[in-house]
């Protein structure tokens, strides 16, 4: 059945690195890749990949680059890729907050400072406490995580502190107050926070449940305004596999729409129940 | 022969900051000067904008609040992401739906999205938020120059001219080839001062030159004003201040690591 529909490429505005592969100091339950130490489904990049699709993303135009795993932190080579990056665009790091040891977070306070473009630090967290935290992500994780968020604070970086929704009654107004005194209490005092769903593939799909058959696209059209809310109509990911279509398909063989972002510069069809979620939650994985 | 043009970003019912800055352009003499959109927001009296810069002459485009109030759309449509954001842009832009007079909605419904200028040469496209979108917010820190220059290329223009992101910046990709962010004249920069800015490009032999300028205004009236309207206390310190207190997680790291709040 061909009934789901085509989301063109609009722009290319961001460009994602799978830079830690599937590769995670820890294995959250809640992962819809299923992330941890030892899933090498996607290889960790290396500095020349990056370097190589950072060459082509300049000369079309990228507006913002991020860079998330796995850990992206295991990866030896995430400063020098960081600095790569910093020199032609923006870049956001997506990190579970646990090797944030004071020099790293001093070395990306001087990245920052040196660039023209914003760096930005987006740190997981899945509850209010170390018990919500550390059910989802893995007995001690709390407590590294706020080593980490004390490490930032001092370096005088403020990150954006992004929690799922399996972190029960986040998204009410009194929840999200209530992370904000956290985010205060821990020593920022700008809090900045972004809330995502949660998609039932990889691990979160045992954890609760996988998408049923009606959770899927099915409008023919889509308006090409309809389509900018959807971030596959203007990113791409780069993998060690290839570059796919977005951050969240990656284990989705036929999301992976070619070698060189070259080459996925054209529609993709949303079949998929994660693409339901997208549409129907407004998700960007932007900051 | 030199072509000096004033461009004045929004302008958020700041009509004292709009009086001041169109006598400070009397004075020092232009050939035109341009409105790029949102002529109301946090401030009073919404009619008094329009009602001035038609009675100056003064031509502009639409933003993202005149294509709201024109259609009679229930939000500004101002593009932020984080609901404290949203709260308070509701607050002004019910306040200022609710004061607009019918027929200036629909002076604000017949402006033109964008406007085209050739000066010294250069093709300069007149945009709210970016050519490409009304509400985009254009950054310094977030608009590196693979992608202004993509922009330009795509809207084919030599200078493109934005606003509606309340932080003025220049950034020259080429030897002719420029993207403005005029600033805003509603409400100050974010800087501790209180005063607002607007933009002067003068083009002549040596190409463009692009001068952000300084206007100080009666801010305590505009801050009374704020006060006897009710409108919300928030506003009226970034007034008095100079510092954003609303409508500011939308900043990137580099801009609101410089913020007070």
């Amino acid at each position: 059945m061909n009934e789901h529909p085509h989301v063109p490429l609009l722009t290319l505005d961001t460009l994602w690195f799978q830079v830690a592969g599937t590769i995670c100091n820890i294995a959250c339950t809640h992962c819809f890749i299923s992330c941890s130490p030892k899933n090498h489904s996607h290889e960790m990049l290396t500095l020349a990949d990056v370097e190589n699709r950072l060459a082509e993303a300049k000369a079309l135009g990228v507006r913002d680059y991020y860079f998330t795993g796995g850990e992206p932190f295991m990866n030896r080579d995430l400063l020098p890729m960081l600095e790569a990056t910093l020199k032609q665009g923006p870049a956001t790091v997506l990190t579970n907050g646990m090797l944030l040891r004071k020099e790293v977070c001093g070395r990306l306070r001087e990245m920052a400072d040196r660039s023209d473009c914003s760096l930005d630090i987006r740190v997981s967290l899945d509850g209010f406490d170390r018990e919500t935290h550390d059910a989802i992500r893995g007995p001690g994780v709390w407590d590294r995580v706020m080593i980490g968020l004390r490490n930032l604070a001092e370096a005088g970086i403020n990150p954006v502190i992004t929690v799922t929704e399996a972190a029960d009654g986040v998204r009410t107004e009194q929840g999200r107050r209530r992370f904000l005194e956290l985010i205060r209490a821990w020593g920022f005092s700008k809090p900045r926070l972004k809330i995502l769903p949660l998609f039932r593939i990889g691990a979160e799909e045992k954890r609760t449940r996988a998408y049923e058959d009606w959770e899927r696209l099915t409008t023919p059209v889509l308006t090409d305004h309809d389509a900018e809310v959807l971030q596959c109509s203007s990113s791409r990911m780069v993998t060690s596999k290839g570059v796919f279509v977005c951050p969240i398909l990656i284990e989705t063989p036929e999301a992976r729409m070619g070698d060189t972002i070259g080459e996925t510069l054209r529609p993709f069809q949303l079949r998929y129940g994660a693409c339901h979620t997208c549409w129907v939650e407004g998700v960007s994985c932007r900051t | 022969m030199t072509t000096r043009l004033a461009f004045l970003g929004g302008i958020y019912s700041n009509y004292h900051a709009l009086r001041a800055a169109l006598d400070d352009i009397d004075r020092r003499g232009v050939d035109a000067t341009y409105f790029l959109g949102d002529l109301g927001a946090f401030g009073p009296f919404p009619d008094r904008v329009p009602e001035l810069l038609i009675e100056r002459g003064i031509r502009g485009i639409q933003g993202n609040y005149e294509e709201s109030l024109s259609s009679g759309a229930t939000d500004c449509n101002c593009g932020y992401t984080d609901p404290r954001d949203n709260f308070y842009a509701q607050i002004s832009y019910d306040y200022t739906a609710e004061r607009t007079s019918a027929p200036y909605k629909r002076w604000m419904g017949e402006l033109p999205k964008s406007i085209r200028l050739e000066i010294g040469g250069l093709r300069v496209l007149l945009s709210h938020g970016s050519p490409r979108k009304i509400n985009e917010f254009l950054w310094r820190s977030t608009s590196p120059e693979p992608f202004l220059n993509r922009i330009c290329d795509e809207h084919g223009a030599d200078v493109i001219l934005c606003t509606h992101s309340g932080l003025h910046w220049h950034k020259q990709i080429g030897p002719r080839r420029h993207v403005v962010n005029v600033g805003v004249i509603g409400r100050p920069a974010n800087d501790g001062r209180t005063n607002v800015w607007y933009t002067m490009l003068t083009a002549g032999g040596d190409g463009l030159d692009v001068e952000f300028i300084p206007i100080d205004y009666d801010h305590a009236a505009l801050a009374r004003e704020m006060r006897n309207e009710k409108l919300p206390e928030e506003f009226i310190e970034t007034i008095e201040t100079g510092w954003w207190t609303t409508c500011l997680e939308i900043l990137p790291a580099k801009e609101r690591a410089a913020s007070r709040f």
